[in-house]
């Protein structure tokens, strides 16, 4: 009995046939692909892309030269090196995040205790010559002066998850 | 059972406990840790943070265990519950006031409340309260504050009252509004108050160079050996890719215990300055460029090969500072040794060579560091203490707070922090000590000073006659020398030196002398001292380390001959503005922190290190650069691999030899004539290249002549 039911199968290319309805089934589906860069998947808030060094809205740089992203980073992909500010208070002096060495595991984000070091949603980016993946401390404070409102708004959608 | 011992029970094991010790003595003899934030071993009890609480049986309260006493059948209980609740509490009492700035403080990951907070703190405060904010003080350059951040241990004013000598820290104000402060306005000044920085559990003092610099957690942590005296201070450098930010004490109870004096610590500011040689340099018509390690060392060749020839090898003179390292000593020896000159000396400050075939093989101090404190009596001749060997007067003031009588002979009256038996100042130091050994013979009936001395001389069982740097460069020096042989003969001491310069003991052992070889061998064809080169126009003049202008007794004679010169070459790290005037070749040498190298101190001890930091630019070690020297004047055995070879080559030359102080010399009957000549006193902070060039140091009100260290009385 299940010889015949077996040869019967094989002769009608019955799982031939079952493949193909899922096809034809999909045919007529609402698609979800996306016509990039047209149209773009939603994103998170909490979507870990290019990096930003934020600012208080007086402008006074929030990043306090602690070190913890440094220290937490499992890629050692931050370079930290730091001094006295003229003003008198911890600041740094070098802050380079290489964007090859990067992971964006976030974990730098998690660590800092003034809010300074984040991921935006930025993720389409790109690099033309060599030593343009090492994000300077200027070229991340430019970002995140940039982006301010967006990176403020993704983290109070967040807060009440934290 | 003794009489001394008592039996306890701490946590439920039994133990035997020495009378009188203290609960916290016995838990860290048994390796149990009970936290504490003022009690330290090395300081008295103040148990002022309560923090050591623990619960003791049939006690009505929990006891700190820093300041009860051990009794016999006591049961102590550091875990219980009930200890752990008053520890816990303690904490809470203590992080009231403490800010919550760790990310910006310099102590995070090193801190003694951060440890502790960590397993007694709550995760939360409780605390809505207004927080106490406490202003920031100045005081000085070495020290930074953060005085909100003191939670009152009073370890840093216990330091500066009991091992340094005199309070120039304390509080002010009581409960709440008590404060650490200096005495109005002034600064932290004494040479060993760096060590308030390691004292201080917490971030409220500092080090100000190191400020901001970097974290605890990422730098490297690499042995080194100081320099810059003859101690031999046991050092860790702290390494952050390479660059030394900053150097802590290494424990070494047999030489420094646990402190360090504050050249040791802030020398290495001076490391990085800016006339620091990258690249070796030639001189050209007078203009400097830089160029390859080829062409100079090339041009170094050429010149000493030309001068030898044309001139005689006697015309070249080496100069080296006493506190390069053994093997740079060695290769330079062998060095003049394969070019046939012995115009080689390390001893640039000293003056008076007329007795110098009396020399021990090498001065030493004639006894260990460590028994300094246990010294009965000591006549310290020549020598401002606290500045030339800061760790070494630390112990003799513990001796003479323990009851020994230590004396002085000194051209100044220099500060004490001690009580001192007899202090004579005067500018006829071999006059004195003629009067002090005829005290000592005929039993002259003397009053004052010179009596007390020479009593307390006779009555300590272990006293002592230590010649300092002064008496070193004083130009009588051979008869102080012989004066004091024959005191310490004729009363109950010995005899000891501290030698000048931090590797001096390694200088005479390798031969960098002129008149012996390695190992205190007479040599056949005896060379010029220091001075002599200098004033004797010779042709070329080899420097290593030192910048004779400032390093060596008469700089003026030193310009001029050096200018004079046909080749100066220059080993060296620095080229300052008047070595550019004058040398011809700089050969640029890795400092202390970069070489490796075996360092010998005042008791004899051989301590190697690997070098710490990374060199800088083009620089090399200098034995490296001494040793291609060697192989480019074509000399034999020069083929080290490493700089232990080298060590272990002298060693093996060197194999016995006993350190020996006494004297042999013939000018014991001298009459002290002439001797009110003027020794050279340098001030703490120009001894050397590196001390000169540290910024820090050099803002601080240094202990110069001039300065308010000398008393007024």
């Amino acid at each position: 009995m299940n010889q015949v039911r077996s040869l019967l199968k094989t002769l009608f290319l019955w799982e031939l046939l079952q493949g193909l309805s899922v096809t034809m089934r999909n045919l007529f589906v609402k698609k979800f692909t996306l016509m990039y860069p047209e149209e773009k998947t939603p994103q998170s808030p909490r979507f870990r892309g290019l990096h930003a060094l934020r600012s208080y809205r007086n402008g006074e740089e929030r990043c306090i030269a602690c070190k913890l992203c440094e220290a937490v980073c499992p890629a050692l992909a931050i370079t930290i090196e730091s001094d006295v500010a003229e003003d008198g208070t911890r600041r740094t002096t070098r802050y380079d995040i290489d964007l090859f060495k990067c992971i964006y595991c976030g974990f730098c984000e998690e660590a800092c205790p003034v809010d300074a070091i984040v991921e935006t949603r930025i993720h389409e980016y790109h690099m033309e010559n060599r030593g343009e993946n090492i994000m300077t401390k200027d070229k991340l404070m430019a970002i995140g002066d940039k982006y301010e409102a967006m990176i403020a708004a993704d983290k109070a959608a967040d807060a009440p998850y934290k | 059972m003794s009489e001394d011992f008592v039996n306890i029970e701490i946590d439920g094991v039994p133990t035997k406990a020495r009378r009188g010790q203290m609960i916290i003595e016995v838990t860290d003899e048994q390796r149990i840790y009970v936290p504490r934030f003022c009690y330290h071993e090395k300081l008295t009890v103040a148990a002022n943070c309560r923090m050591c609480l623990v619960e003791v049986e049939n006690a009505p309260k929990p006891l700190v265990a820093c300041a009860t006493p051990v009794a016999d059948g006591m049961k102590v209980f550091t875990r219980s519950k009930y200890a752990q609740g008053a520890q816990k509490a303690t904490m809470e009492f203590l992080l009231i006031n403490h800010p919550l700035d760790c990310p910006i403080c310099d102590q995070g990951g090193e801190c003694e409340l951060q440890d502790l907070a960590m397993g007694y703190g709550k995760d939360a405060s409780r605390y809505t309260e207004r927080k106490r904010v406490v202003k920031d003080k100045n005081i000085g350059p070495l020290i930074s504050t953060d005085m909100t951040r003191c939670i009152h241990c009073t370890r840093c004013t216990r330091f500066t009252e009991e091992i340094a000598g005199f309070q120039e820290l304390g509080t002010i104000g009581r409960g709440e509004t008590m404060q650490i402060s200096t005495y109005i306005g002034k600064t932290v000044d004494h040479e060993l108050s760096g060590n308030v920085i390691d004292l201080c559990p917490v971030g409220a003092l500092n080090n100000k160079p190191f400020r901001f610099r970097a974290r605890s957690w990422e730098m490297r942590q690499v042995p080194m050996v100081s320099p810059h005296d003859c101690t031999g201070t046991n050092l860790f450098g702290h390494v952050l890719r390479g660059k030394l930010l900053r150097v802590v004490p290494r424990m070494n109870e047999e030489i420094n215990e646990i402190w360090i004096s504050d050249r040791d610590r802030y020398a290495c500011y001076g490391i990085y300055a800016g006339d620091r040689v990258k690249q070796p340099m030639v001189k050209t018509k007078g203009e400097w460029r830089e160029t390859s390690w080829e062409d100079a060392l090339a041009r170094v060749v050429a010149g000493l090969k030309k001068i030898s020839t044309e001139k005689g090898a006697g015309q070249i003179g080496m100069l080296a500072s006493p506190n390069s390292t053994l093997e740079e000593f060695h290769l330079l020896s062998r060095l003049a040794n394969g070019l046939g000159t012995k115009n080689i000396d390390h001893r640039l400050r000293q003056t008076d060579f007329s007795d110098q075939n009396a020399d021990p093989v090498f001065p030493w101090l004639g006894t260990e560091i460590a028994s300094l404190e246990k010294l009965d009596a000591a006549l310290v001749v020549g020598s401002n203490l606290r500045n030339e060997v800061p760790m070494m007067a630390h112990r003799i003031r513990k001796a003479a707070v323990g009851g020994a009588s230590i004396s002085f002979l000194n051209p100044r009256k220099y500060r004490y922090l001690f009580p001192v038996t007899g202090y004579l100042a005067t500018d006829d130091m071999p006059g004195e000590l003629a009067a002090l050994v005829a005290v000592a013979e005929k039993g002259k009936s003397a009053k004052g000073d010179h009596r007390k001395i020479i009593d307390s001389l006779n009555d300590g069982a272990a006293g002592m006659i230590l010649l300092g740097h002064l008496a070193q460069r004083h130009p009588a020096w051979a008869v102080i020398r012989a004066l004091a042989a024959k005191l310490a003969g004729l009363t109950n001491a010995s005899l000891g030196y501290i030698p000048d310069g931090g590797n001096a003991v390694a200088g005479c052992l390798a031969g960098v002398l002129p008149h012996r070889d390695a190992g205190g061998k007479s040599t056949s064809a005896e060379g010029l001292d220091v001075p002599a080169m200098l004033a004797s126009n010779m042709s070329a003049y080899l420097l290593l380390g030192c910048e004779p202008e400032l390093d060596c007794a008469n700089g003026d004679t030193a310009l001029r001959s050096l200018a004079a010169a046909d080749l100066v070459v220059a080993i060296g790290s620095y080229a300052s503005d008047t070595l550019k005037e004058y040398a011809d070749v700089i050969l640029p040498i890795g400092s202390y922190a970069e070489s490796s190298g075996t360092y010998v101190n005042a008791e004899g001890r051989w301590q190697s290190v690997a070098g710490a930091a990374a060199l800088i630019g083009q620089s090399r070690p200098a034995w490296k650069v001494l040793r291609v020297l060697g192989n480019l004047l074509g000399l034999e055995g020069f083929d080290y691999q490493d700089s232990q070879q080298v060590r272990d080559e002298l060693a093996e030359a060197l194999a016995e030899h006993t350190p020996d102080n006494a004297y042999h010399g013939d000018r014991a009957n001298t009459e002290a004539a002439n001797g009110s000549g003027e020794a050279e006193d340098v001030p703490m902070y120009l001894t050397d290249a590196i001390v000169r060039r540290s910024q820090p140091l050099q803002e601080t009100e240094q202990e110069s002549p001039a300065s308010p260290a000398i008393a007024s009385f």
